[in-house]
């Protein structure tokens, strides 16, 4: 979904420039809380991951691809304020080395893939965990659905601008139509994976996953005695 | 909670995962347009696109320049990228963490 230069306008790249950096110098304020030493080899592995995987494009069908976005999958493992930090390293990075989105357009790129996905994302994960029983069950289907709903919405974020600031005609139902149509199978995708994902490190380091620090915090100190102790101090 | 692995061994772990798919299996990635690039096809829009000033860097297309055109040329540019990406982040973050120690600015 990487925007290139010359799609939209230039008040709305520098409009979508101005509002992208704001967000990541509140992100780079905010981030510190998700951040400790314990925690922080993390988000270096999750960028290096969502880069990787977004190089990994499957098919959607009739001619056309599509790749893992990553901001449910970075927000439920580093917490939503790392995961925009991660995102917008990932987008830079791409715009600058790999000719991968426009360079005016790495605002709108940080808007719609760093910041919509994943507070979209996290949005949908943090109702699920709330409404379902803690259980690790539950983080991975809230992963599963922030991705599914992300991709359509930074899809729908698309079509926003470009109603805005775009430099071609384009009907805005035969628009969100296009871009709804194939988001959405794309979400599913991203769903899977992030699922995948999320299921796998919850295997193994269920305490690094930040979106499943209230199954930790959901456990209470108890003392346990024997029954001859517990005869004796009733 | 159950820890099966420590941390340094899933960051390892990882990392080398994140090698290998940007390394080996980019290459068998699908190469159809995206689901931005299709609609742009489409609807019209694609001949607004504009050339980026960052067309001329030697990873531009994930395809390094002088082993470019085979997958070697994605291979590098691949783990180029995850190496640049791990340590750009691994900065950002180094930075703004809590220090454990309480003693840390602010």
């Amino acid at each position: 979904m990487h925007v290139p230069d010359g799609f939209l306008d230039a008040p709305t790249s520098a409009a979508t420039a101005a509002v992208a950096g704001g967000v990541v110098a509140v992100a780079l304020r905010q981030a510190r809380a998700e951040l400790d030493e314990r925690t922080t080899p993390m988000a270096g592995l999750v960028a290096a991951f969502v880069f990787a995987t977004q190089m990994l494009n499957f098919p959607v069908g009739a001619g056309t691809s599509g790749h893992l976005l990553g901001g449910a999958l970075a927000a439920v493992l580093v917490g939503p304020w790392t995961a925009v930090l991660c995102l917008s390293v990932v987008l830079i990075v791409q715009a600058l080395l790999f000719a991968d989105g426009g360079i005016t357009a790495i605002g709108t790129n940080v808007m719609l893939m760093g910041v919509v996905t994943v507070l979209v994302g996290w949005a949908v994960f943090r109702t699920i965990t709330r409404l379902a029983p803690r259980s690790r069950a539950a983080v991975t289907v809230g992963a599963f659905l922030g991705a599914l709903v992300a991709v359509p919405a930074a899809a729908l974020a698309f079509v926003g601008l470009f109603e805005v600031g775009g430099t071609a005609d384009v009907p805005f139902g035969a628009l969100v139509t296009a871009m709804l149509g194939w988001h959405v199978l794309i979400g599913v995708g991203e769903a899977v994976i992030t699922a995948l994902t999320v299921s796998s490190v919850l295997a193994v380091r269920p305490d690094l996953v930040y979106g499943a620090r209230h199954l930790a915090d959901s456990r209470t100190l108890e003392v346990r005695r024997t029954p001859a102790e517990a005869e004796a101090t009733p | 909670m159950r820890r099966l692995v420590s941390t340094r061994a899933l960051v390892v772990t990882g990392v080398l995962l994140a090698l290998v798919l940007a390394g080996v299996v980019s290459h068998y990635a699908s190469d159809r347009p995206d689901g931005l690039t299709r609609v742009a096809a489409d609807k019209g829009i694609e001949p607004r696109q504009q050339d980026t000033p960052a067309d001329g860097s030697p990873l531009a297309g994930y395809d390094a320049k002088g082993v470019d055109g085979n997958r070697l040329g994605g291979a590098v540019a691949g783990v180029t990228g995850v190496v640049v990406v791990l340590a750009f982040t691994g900065g950002v973050t180094y930075l703004v963490r809590r220090r454990r120690s309480g003693a840390a600015r602010e």
